[in-house]
């Protein structure tokens, strides 16, 4: 018998998460190849140096734009609320696999919706600092200790968002059957009671 | 410029091993620059252009001598003209010779990404690869003093070598060639800071008693440096109040470096960890095993 399957995604959700997801790979490794310079070598795949330069604002827009579809459809669910706060006060027994003695959840726990904002303010400083710095359009036409400040903060706000990706991912992998909500757009009921049992309730209420 | 396999790079950008340099026996030169004999005739920048072979678009007069207005790809030294103040009643014309300042710690190395884009010589000569240069414009925020201009036409930064191919073989720059009132001169940094130091102590006993020599410390001291008459107040002539490495750019190409690298690094490690000693989160009715371990192994 194949468990019961509950729709966690829309299609159009899932698109625009790869569409971010893979442009946030190219986005990421051609600038960090700028960064470090023992990390210059991920310009090869780009074609060097000075196409990892022009593709990489190219990339960064393409990622926001990806992304500000994921904003309109999920900022309501990745509202903090007062339960949260219980659920965050129990945070550390869930790192350390206690799963039980979690408060239930609804569609969101507390972690990923802190993920949830985490992005979007970084991915914000990043488009805004970006495009200041994007050379021949904009950059020259600004004071030298703004393209300074802007390339700090891109810099800050870039490693706080892979930072936060690497987190996503992990979870991803450390929770299982959770992978499939975004290659599939569905997950298992088990997994649905196990993981986020208010939404469970939510999406199986009258059936 | 393009690079001579000159064996004495003592630096070179976003390069974290040695650089070649077993023929490290040149010495440091410079140049010096002495406002208080400059004409404000240009020829400097005739002689750089016809060296370099550089011809610039012919712009337009805008009603002062400054001509053309800045720096460009294509113009890596022009004369600035300062009308100023120092005292009430006191009007004077100040000419600036404006160029690159070969800084013995240059921000613009610092800041490129781009292996071998920037190299430091061992005579103190700051040189941009072009062919190295990606078009970031990381030089430009490094910069304390506004010299690297990138084309619109390749996108590579240009500036001022310090005629890095004739000091090569053993002649001075062009500019000073050709500076016909002795402005310019170039010799050994130990010899030109000893000549600056001379000229501004004559400069003094005429009635400029602030005349100095310009060689900023904040970046460790340049290899171009300049006689000016008025040293307290080197911004009267378009100088930084501050010549050194912005503190925004020391901190992003300083200590953000390791510390992001060992933040991104420690995410992946930390995951890994946590997973080999907690395991994953699943549940039985998806196919996993029982795996619950004999009470005395679970540490």
């Amino acid at each position: 018998m194949s468990p019961r399957l509950l729709r966690r995604y829309q299609d159009g959700e899932r698109m625009s998460h790869w569409l971010v997801a893979l442009t946030f790979v190219l986005a990421a490794l051609s600038g960090l190849a700028l960064f470090h310079p023992s990390l210059f070598f991920l310009t090869v795949p780009f074609g060097g140096g000075q196409w990892s330069r022009f593709l990489h604002p190219l990339l960064g827009i393409l990622m926001t734009l990806g992304f500000l579809v994921l904003f309109v459809k999920l900022w309501r669910d990745n509202r903090i609320t007062p339960a949260d706060r219980e659920w965050r006060k129990h945070a550390l027994r869930m790192l350390r696999g206690d799963k039980a003695g979690m408060p239930p959840v609804g569609k969101y726990n507390y972690a990923q919706k802190v993920v949830f904002w985490v992005m979007v303010w970084s991915l914000l400083a990043l488009l805004v600092t970006g495009l200041l710095l994007w050379r021949p359009w904009i950059a020259p036409l600004l004071p030298i200790d703004v393209l300074r400040a802007a390339v700090l903060l891109h810099a800050v706000s870039a490693v706080v968002l892979i930072a936060v990706v690497i987190m996503h991912v992990y979870a991803v992998i450390w929770v299982k059957g959770t992978s499939r909500a975004m290659t599939r757009g569905t997950v298992t009921e088990s997994w649905a009671k196990l993981n986020h049992p208010q939404w469970h309730q939510e999406v199986t209420k009258g059936r | 410029m393009s690079t001579l396999q000159s064996l004495d790079v003592l630096a070179r950008s976003a390069t974290t091993v040695p650089t070649p340099q077993v023929r490290t026996r040149a010495p440091e030169v410079a140049k010096l620059i002495d406002e208080s004999k400059c004409i404000g005739c240009k020829a400097c920048q005739v002689a750089c252009m016809s060296w370099n072979d550089l011809r610039d678009e012919v712009g337009d007069n805008v009603g002062v001598f400054d001509n053309p207005t800045n720096l460009t790809p294509k113009s890596w030294t022009v004369m600035r003209f300062f009308e100023v103040e120092p005292e009430p009643g006191g009007f004077e014309w100040l000419i600036r010779k404006d160029g690159c300042f070969h800084c013995e710690d240059p921000g613009c190395l610092k800041a490129c990404p781009a292996p071998g884009a920037i190299v430091k010589y061992a005579n103190g000569i700051v040189d941009f690869i072009s062919e190295h240069c990606i078009g970031c414009g990381y030089c430009v925020k490094g910069c304390p003093f506004d010299i690297p201009r990138i084309s619109a036409t390749d996108n590579k930064a240009y500036k001022c070598t310090l005629c890095s191919d004739r000091v090569a073989v053993g002649r001075e720059p062009a500019c000073v060639k050709t500076c016909p009132t002795g402005a310019i001169s170039f010799g050994t940094k130990a010899e030109m800071v000893a000549y600056g130091e001379q000229r501004a102590g004559e400069l003094q006993e005429r009635g400029y008693q602030h005349a100095g020599l310009y060689n900023p410390e904040g970046v460790g001291g340049t290899h171009v440096m300049y006689v000016l008459k008025h040293a307290d107040q080197p911004t009267m002539v378009g100088l930084p109040a501050v010549a050194a490495i912005s503190p925004m750019v020391a901190v992003w190409k300083g200590v953000a470096k390791p510390l992001a690298v060992a933040g991104m690094v420690g995410a992946f490690v930390a995951g890994f960890f946590h997973y080999m000693k907690v395991g994953p989160i699943e549940d039985k009715a998806d196919g996993a095993a029982d795996d619950q371990p004999v009470k005395e192994d679970a540490r």
